[in-house]
């Protein structure tokens, strides 16, 4: 699979996920949280931008999404995504190829 | 939906139209606004033109824009399956007149973990109904969304209510689709209908007697009448859906005292001036007792008084008519190449008992027949279930008798010298006249006798007639000297061996 154990260290520029979520529900505030832990956990060497489905509704129509959270990445063809629950950073991680930090060290 | 807050409903429902008129009738003039209908069917049955119906309807005739929520087809192959009834969605797409919310499956890597929500639906979903101001909205098909979240079920049936919950704030008028498994099973495969649709309605498209019967059933309208049981259906290039419908909802039609000629001078006395010009009548006899040559002479009468006549025949071939008709002195071909008469023949089995309805109703839009024979009904009546017949009839003759033109069918008795088909029990209650014509027995020789049955609304001479038949067509003599039974076996004892 192309998108395991990608070279991120090997980039110029921070990989790019994006969250679509709808900031008046009870799990936006949960996903923010992992979000944040997430881009800690990969050193910051990935970015996750945050699309408010609420805000940008065409975004999401273009995206395809139905469900909220999502986490994307639309970097690779066909788009990956995960839905749900982000809060195990591991897992998420291992799902779009990132090394974990800890992992690695 | 029974638990939310419906504080703006008027007690009389305003009606949505769905474009399908015959189905409109059954619902009392439409689907509620502002309300949740699931309409449930097997693949292939017509949910999906249905429901574009719905929109087109909408759009072009009632200035109500429309959101298609698709999570089967692409919008491209909506677009392109639904171009033969008519429909030009690429253009109300560019007007903004109707704004899909594509759902359709898509290529790419999905992992599920954990609770969702479907707010990204949602969004989606009220973003286009602003886009297009939308009064009306489909989803196409509920049952892929869940299957597309196979492990969440309950979890999409709790985003489905929140989804229905705010449509109906919108005050939109939902059209949702649900797949069944079977027929006559339960309405839906997740029981969608249960917690989120105040209507239910059912396509079917059944196989019976080795032929695909299609039908539409109201289940279930919430604080509103409907009409019901099955009503067939068919679909219409460039028109989409077509419900047959019932005459039970349009026995309004006024009877007019008009009398036109049966095309012979006898029986115009024998039933005091002639049928009622928006009447039907039977014609019903055994094989050879001159059904056809009464067909002959109901056109040939109406031609010569400046009518316009159509025959629809399924029993014998244009040719076989028309010398038929040469050798009573009829000419068929001058009174066609006159433009005042038309011949059709067509085969019964080529097509479903609805769509010989269909065929019969465009022949007269375009004809615009004063008078109309069809021979016979019973070779339509073989191809069809019993029930499906009766509808047949029901449906042939209110449209004949809407249309004030004057009707004759004919039906074949299957025994020689008596006793009631079936046709003539179904039909004998939907037309105004019957005429018998029958063998009969008189010691050893075998004539014929023509009897008025029943003529409503009028006098009629109830003798029953000697007649022949010869080279100028039908020639009524004097009647029968005793009483002859014309209905049963007891013709072949003949009352008149006292």
């Amino acid at each position: 699979m192309s998108t395991n154990d990608r070279d991120v260290a090997g980039r110029t520029d921070r990989a790019v996920l994006r969250l679509y979520l709808a900031s008046d529900s009870p799990g936006a505030r949960r996903a923010l949280e992992s979000r944040k832990r997430i881009i800690a956990a990969a050193s910051e060497q990935v970015d996750i931008e945050i699309v408010d489905i609420l805000e940008r509704p065409a975004e999401a129509e273009a995206a395809g999404i139905l469900a909220t959270p999502t986490l994307s990445d639309e970097t690779v063809t066909p788009p990956r995504r995960l839905i749900g629950d982000i809060s195990n950073t591991a897992q998420v991680l291992e799902y779009f190829g990132y090394r974990n930090k800890d992992a690695t060290a | 939906m029974s638990t939310t807050k419906e504080s703006t409903v008027d007690p009389v429902l305003e009606r949505v139209k769905t474009g399908i008129e015959a189905f409109d009738d059954l619902v009392m003039g439409g689907l509620p606004r502002g309300r949740t209908t699931i309409v449930g069917g097997t693949p292939g049955s017509g949910k999906t033109v249905f429901a574009t119906q719905f929109l087109a309807h909408g759009i072009t005739e009632l200035h109500e824009p429309g959101v298609f929520v698709t999570f089967e087809e692409s919008p491209d192959e909506i677009e392109v399956n639904m171009a033969s009834f008519g429909w030009n969605i690429r253009r109300w797409r560019e007007q903004n007149k109707l704004v899909f919310v594509d759902a359709s499956p898509q290529d790419r890597e999905e992992m599920v973990v954990g609770d969702f929500d479907l707010a990204g639906l949602l969004a989606r979903i009220l973003h286009a109904v602003r886009t297009a101001n939308a009064k009306r909205i489909v989803l196409d098909s509920l049952t892929q969304l869940f299957d597309h979240f196979v492990a969440d079920q309950t979890a999409v049936r709790r985003e489905l209510l929140r989804i229905a919950a705010a449509l109906k704030k919108e005050g939109l008028t939902v059209l949702m689709t649900a797949e069944r498994n079977s027929e006559y099973g339960d309405i839906s495969r997740h029981r969608i209908e249960e917690f989120v649709a105040d209507n239910v309605v059912i396509l079917r498209n059944a196989l019976d007697k080795e032929r695909r019967r299609r039908t539409i059933e109201v289940l279930k309208m919430r604080g509103s009448r409907h009409v019901e049981g099955e009503v067939p259906i068919t679909l219409v290039e460039n028109e989409g859906l077509v419900a047959v419908p019932l005459s039970s909802l349009r026995l309004e039609q006024q009877s007019s005292t008009k009398r036109v000629t049966s095309g012979n001078a006898e029986l115009d006395r024998m039933t005091s001036g002639g049928f009622f010009r928006d009447s039907v009548t039977l014609v019903s006899g055994a094989t050879g007792t001159g059904k056809t040559l009464l067909v002959t002479n109901f056109l040939a009468g109406g031609v010569a008084a400046g009518e316009r006549a159509l025959l629809v025949g399924y029993e014998e071939s244009r040719g076989q008519l028309f010398r038929n008709a040469h050798s009573w002195g009829v000419d068929f071909e001058a009174m066609e190449a006159d433009g005042r008469l038309k011949v059709i023949s067509l085969y019964p089995e080529a097509q479903s008992l609805p769509d010989h309805l269909l065929t019969i109703r465009e022949l007269v839009e375009e004809f615009k027949p004063d008078r109309l024979a069809i021979d016979s009904l019973s070779a339509l009546e073989r191809i069809a279930p019993e029930s499906g017949f009766r509808e047949f009839l029901i449906s042939l003759t209110s449209f004949i008798k809407k249309r004030e033109i004057a009707g004759l069918c004919t039906a074949t008795n299957k025994s020689l010298i008596g006793g009631y088909s079936a046709s003539e029990q179904h039909i004998s209650t939907l037309t105004d006249s019957i005429i018998l014509l029958r063998y009969i027995q008189e010691r050893d020789m075998m004539s014929r006798g023509l009897m008025v049955l029943k003529m409503r609304g009028s006098e009629h001479d109830k003798q029953i007639r000697r007649f022949t038949i010869d080279g100028s067509g039908m020639h009524l003599g004097e009647p029968f000297g005793g009483a002859p039974d014309v209905f049963g076996d007891a013709a072949i004892a003949g009352p008149t061996n006292e």
